[in-house]
């Protein structure tokens, strides 16, 4: 079965999404993120939806969610790159993803990342 | 049977020629309309009129073999709308071609005054309907150019302005209405993106009221963009919006609010990491930024 | 209302509410509907959708290019066999929320469009019904 490919940078996982999700692939992901922080002891995860042009309530639940989650797991989550439209719709809809950090764009992403958990340098795959 | 659409057909050019004939100078309007144009309007319509008739249907407008004259009434009204022409006059350019009619009429039927009353008046129902239609798109026409005309201005009177790199501000000047704050969020939004800015400065000087609907347009407009990243502060709050955004017991949820624009201006520039320097005494302008680090 | 085409679109599982979207997608791009509005009227098809498909137990979208004097829209028609909907403004109340359950897609999605209808009665299954203008 397809999965969303979460990439490790460093202290960091980075995953892009791209697809028009259907549900269980959006829980897969969230078990998936899960998992690797936990197995890779990250501290941060960004999230780039960039070219996501939908975002309804599973999907902004499954956001908040693996915020949620990674939290709990010492990690923070940063959500970067949402478009215009689909942040009037998420309000008009009544989501505010408060529990959310949010950042412009993958570089402004990082510095967030960075400037919340990166106490320590490291090196890639440190 | 009315004897009317066989008579109209008959004699469609008479009646054209004595319709342009009779149409006065006020209806012909020379200064918005050449003569050329007028005659081949008219000649356009009573074609169409003449093939509607024939169709022996003189009371419904509805059908097909009317749809033609209801295409080109649309289109004159339309046309002259836009030209400039008063709903009146362009009403009384339809109902002008009564009188080239009734002459037509009196002329046929002298003979059988019953029937020629009979004709003159499903004639004064024809073009009464036609000229109700001119004016209903008239209306229309106008109608629409207006709300075109309110939407732009909607647009124009919320400009987003760059004040420096990452740092944008939105005057709004007006009520802030639920039509009003798509407009505003679509504009911020998009403005955002563009610049790549990380704050946006809400100044509200120019809104009149803050009442609880107000305030939840604004809260949407700052929720949308801290979703895309950007975070707003609001600016110039005038003191009798302080007191009634307490006594309403409006909650702004965090969102920083300033009196002044300049104030605002200064936070977002610490936050952005910048300082300003004062040029003459070398001294960086610190005194009011390390103000708001308390 | 005139309606002029239609097509539907079965709703048994959660691949079928990607399509519901898509489909939604292809027609108000094709009716050159402005983005915002494309997205909030897409949005609002993938929570009926998934509502039929959650509590109705699956059931169909119906899209339909609708006209009236002045303008054109789009109309979206889910019908459910599920075990219908006991209190209807309960359903559309909520607030707002980070996440929540029914009730968020229900209010939130009648914030999406023009027109919302629902036809619900417990144990005769839901018909919702939304149009977004031009």
């Amino acid at each position: 079965m397809e999965r969303i490919p979460i990439l490790r940078m460093g202290q960091f996982l980075l995953v892009t999404i791209q697809v028009d999700m259907h549900d269980r692939l959006a829980i897969q992901l969230q078990d998936d993120l899960t998992q690797k922080i936990s197995e890779w002891g990250s501290r941060g995860v960004l999230i780039d939806i960039s070219t996501l042009e939908i975002v309804d309530s599973f999907i902004g639940r499954m956001l908040a969610n693996i915020a949620a989650m990674a939290r709990v797991l010492d990690a923070e989550t940063v959500v970067v790159g949402m478009q215009p439209a689909v942040a009037i719709t998420l309000v008009e809809l009544g989501m505010a993803l408060t529990g959310v950090r949010t950042a412009l764009n993958v570089e402004t992403g990082m510095e967030l990342l960075y400037e919340l958990r990166g106490d320590f340098h490291s090196e890639m795959g440190g | 049977m009315s004897k009317l659409p066989d008579l109209i057909n008959r004699h469609e050019q008479e009646i054209h020629a004595e319709w342009l004939r009779q149409m006065s100078g006020a209806v012909r309007r020379a200064d918005l309309m050449s003569d050329e144009e007028i005659r081949r309007q008219s000649l356009e319509l009573l074609a169409a009129i003449a093939n509607g008739a024939k169709s022996g249907e003189i009371t419904n407008l509805d059908g097909a073999a009317w749809a033609r004259v209801r295409e080109i009434l649309q289109s004159i009204s339309a046309s002259r709308a836009k030209l400039g022409f008063t709903p009146g006059e362009t009403a009384t350019f339809v109902l002008s071609l009564k009188q080239p009619v009734f002459s037509l009429l009196r002329q046929q039927l002298a003979a059988t005054p019953e029937a020629m009353f009979d004709e003159i008046w499903k004639a004064t129902q024809l073009l009464d309907k036609l000229a109700l239609i001119t004016l209903d798109a008239f209306m229309e026409t106008r109608e629409k150019f207006i709300a075109r005309q309110q939407e732009e201005l909607m647009e124009l009177s919320t400009p987003v302005v760059k004040l420096w790199d990452g740092i944008l501000a939105l005057p709004i000047i007006g009520t802030l209405d639920s039509a009003r704050t798509q407009v505003v969020m679509e504009s911020l939004l998009q403005a955002v993106v563009q610049t790549n800015s990380r704050f946006a400065i809400i100044d509200i000087t120019g809104v009149p009221t803050v009442d609880t609907l107000v305030a939840q347009h604004l809260l949407k407009t700052i929720t949308a963009a801290r979703l895309m990243g950007a975070e707003c502060i609001i600016s110039g709050v005038r003191p009798q919006i302080a007191q009634t955004i307490v006594h309403l017991g409006i909650d702004l949820a965090g969102v920083v609010t300033k009196a002044k624009l300049a104030d605002a201006f200064a936070l977002a520039l610490q936050r952005t990491g910048k300082s300003v320097i004062d040029n003459d005494s070398g001294n960086t302008r610190k005194t009011l930024l390390r103000k708001e680090k308390e | 209302m005139i309606s002029v085409k239609q097509e539907t679109v079965p709703i048994a599982n959660s691949s079928d509410v990607v399509v519901a979207r898509q489909k939604v997608r292809q027609w108000a791009t094709e009716m050159k509907f402005t983005l915002v509005d494309q997205t909030k009227l897409v949005t609002a098809a993938s929570e009926l959708a998934r509502n039929a498909l959650d509590h109705g137990k699956g059931g169909h979208m119906v899209i339909e290019k609708v006209e009236n004097s002045s303008k054109s829209g789009l109309k979206l028609v889910f019908e459910d066999r599920g075990p219908g909907i006991a209190d209807v403004e309960a359903a559309l109340r909520d607030g707002f929320t980070t996440g929540g359950g029914m009730g968020l897609g229900l209010g939130g999605s009648k914030r999406l469009v023009n027109d919302f209808h629902i036809d619900s009665q417990p144990g005769k299954g839901t018909r919702i019904t939304v149009v977004r203008w031009k």
